[in-house]
């Protein structure tokens, strides 16, 4: 339904979004993951039309967004809840939705139902709003014209976790009815849970795309292992000179690697082993790897800061070592 | 990865096109539907009762004689000041609110959201001259009962036609402004530096070049806008000053800044 094709993004010599081609089917929530500045909200303003491409085109079923007649009768579009006059309320900004896409003021009292904002709340100015309600308003601002495709930027920015449940479930039943679903996020475990289809984009290239399964088969290199030992400083630092990735966890160390290459790794280094289990291949590995191996490559990569101390285990940072200190932070990432 | 395996098609052909006057509406509610857009009708309207009241209480105090045009030449310097700044704030708003990104995704053909704008520009400048008129036809009245020997109705309709065309000039000139600059401060005050700065340093030059005075009102907007007020454009010469310096003056800026906001990345 949407198709992106070899789509360029230049500014300057710097390309945000660089030759990126995928498609998003009917009836799929596809979700789009990469962190800080890898280019999601980039590629969405060329999808409808608010950034000019440098190359390349994107079409929504078959049309450039300009060519389609009343494009919010077809196309839901959240890109940044804020970006809304702060002196309006709630209500008049659907209401002015609504007036421009031809539809009944009554469907504003549907999509604030829908979304759980309060008649109370629907009559406040939006400066006022706090995060999670205006993304709410967002939502319903999308969903307003009824569209067949839904495309949103970081949709659970600011929800709750029963907002996040809700959305959730909304976009699952959205899409089961046969709508098309394009979101955004930073958090893999967020998208996890209702992506059909993932793709993953780091320094505005595409690094991986497919659904879940297929992603993990074809990760073989992120195999993880969780290691316990009497030195977990030395085993550490042994492992992360051998260019693997480690992450304390709890009492012991999550290494991105097989249990046989940390069992080697102990032995050099002569710690004694109490515990060495294979932690299977999680996606917030593969996507750490991958979107890592981008920002190694990429010109300009910072170097990663060193991980906070936790557990009294020190990691020392290596030159090709990322940042493994949170899930959610990104490596090289600027942020 | 695919990108040329059938996907499906949008079906839009039961969805017709946006209509024109449904974007005006929206974009007239999007005039008065904040505190700023509010308030600042409301600032035109109250300044124009006001200086319009103001000159009825001097005619009667000092019991001088006065024409039913005289208020509307007095609000005029009011309105040749606030309509500008009214065209700004349609343009401007989209940036500094950053509305534009929800503007542009409902009606991505951009050429019709500014028409759309310059229509509610034009009306609201319209609204505000039927007012102007309507209040000094009301306080001649006053006049008339109070010293009827003194007060003429002398009406001339084209001069309400040339103050309409004139008013109507002025604002979007800041409409234009406000196009190339996108930026609410920035087009105000570029607006009152080129309106009158320009005519200032233009006159400046004449005087020291005098073989330049014949040149003047073919590129200094407000010198050829005079015989429009007056109502004495009854020379061929004169309709083309105006639009040659109306060319200069509205023309350029509106050309670039329209492009610029056809061409303008939305973030
Ligand atoms: N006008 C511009 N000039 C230069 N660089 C720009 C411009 N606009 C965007 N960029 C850069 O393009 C890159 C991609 O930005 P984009 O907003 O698409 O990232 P993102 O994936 O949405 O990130 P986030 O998760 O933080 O929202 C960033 O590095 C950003 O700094
Ligand atoms: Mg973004």
């Amino acid at each position: 339904m949407i198709t992106v094709d070899h789509l360029t993004k230049a500014y300057g010599s710097f390309r945000a979004v660089d030759d990126v081609s995928f498609v998003c089917h009917r009836g799929r929530v596809t979700g789009f993951l990469g962190p800080n500045g890898a280019g999601k909200t980039t590629t969405m303003r060329v999808m409808v039309g608010l950034t000019p491409p440098t190359s390349g085109r994107v079409t929504i079923g078959g049309l450039d967004y300009a060519a389609i007649p009343n494009p919010g009768r077809h196309v839901g579009v959240l890109l940044d809840a804020s970006a809304q006059h702060g002196g309006r309320t709630g209500r008049e900004i659907l209401t002015l939705g609504a007036l421009a896409m031809g539809l009944p003021s009554a469907r504003v009292d549907e999509m604030l139902a829908l979304v759980g904002l309060t008649d109370n709340e629907a009559k406040r100015r939006l400066r006022n709003y706090s995060l999670g309600m205006k993304q709410r308003l967002g939502i319903a601002h999308a969903l307003l014209g009824d569209p067949e495709v839904l495309i949103l930027d970081e949709p659970a920015n600011g929800l709750d976790p029963a907002g996040i449940r809700w959305m959730r479930g909304l976009l699952k039943s959205y899409a089961d009815r046969g709508g098309t679903v394009l979101l955004s996020s930073h958090l893999l475990n967020e998208v996890e849970l209702i992506a059909d289809e993932m793709i993953l984009i780091g320094h505005g290239r595409i690094v991986a795309q497919g659904d879940k399964k297929s992603l993990l088969a074809g990760a073989q290199g992120a195999a993880t292992s969780l290691a316990m030992s009497l030195d977990n400083t030395a085993l550490a630092t042994e492992l992360a000179r051998r260019g693997h990735l480690v992450d304390p966890v709890g009492e012991g160390l999550r290494v991105n690697a097989a249990t046989e290459v940390v069992g080697r790794a102990a032995l050099d280094a002569g710690v004694v082993l109490t515990d060495l289990r294979s932690g299977g291949v999680g996606l917030e590995d593969l996507f750490l790897e991958l979107t890592s191996a981008t920002a190694r490559d990429g010109a300009g990569a910072v170097p990663p800061p060193p991980p906070p101390p936790s557990h009294g285990v020190h990691v020392p940072p290596t030159p090709n070592m990322p940042p493994v200190d949170s899930p959610v932070t990104p490596p090289g990432g600027h942020r | 990865m695919s990108t040329t395996a059938a996907s499906p098609t949008l079906d839009v052909s039961g969805t017709r096109p946006i209509p024109f006057w449904r974007l005006v509406r929206v974009e007239l509610r999007k005039s008065y539907d904040t505190r700023a857009g509010f308030w600042l009708l409301f600032t035109i309207g109250l300044l124009v009762a006001l200086v319009e009241i103001a000159l009825l209480l001097a005619v009667l105090i000092q019991e001088e004689p006065v024409a039913v045009s005289d208020f509307s030449i007095v609000a005029a310097f009011i309105t040749s000041i606030l309509l500008p700044v009214l065209g700004i704030l349609l343009v401007t708003q989209e940036w500094s609110q950053r509305t534009g990104m929800v503007t542009f995704a409902i009606e991505p053909r951009r050429i019709r959201v500014v028409l759309s704008k310059l229509v509610v520009g034009i009306l609201l400048t319209l609204l505000t001259t039927v007012f102007v008129f309507v209040l000094g036809v009301v306080l001649t009245l006053v006049c008339e009962v109070v010293q009827p020997d003194l007060t003429s109705w002398d009406y001339d309709w084209r001069f309400v036609v040339a103050f309409t065309i004139g008013q109507s000039l002025t604002m979007v000139v800041g409409f234009a402004l406000a196009a190339l600059l996108l930026n609410t401060p920035g087009a105000i005050v570029l607006f009152f530096v080129y309106w009158w700065g320009l005519s200032l340093i233009l006159a400046a030059v004449a005087g020291i070049f005098p073989q330049f005075i014949d040149v003047i009102p073919w590129i200094n907007f407000q010198v050829a806008l005079g015989p429009l007020y007056e109502w004495e454009l009854d020379r061929a010469e004169e309709l083309a000053q105006i639009l040659t310096s109306g060319t200069l003056w509205i023309g350029i800026p509106l050309g670039f800044g329209l492009w610029r906001i056809l061409t303008a990345e939305l973030k």
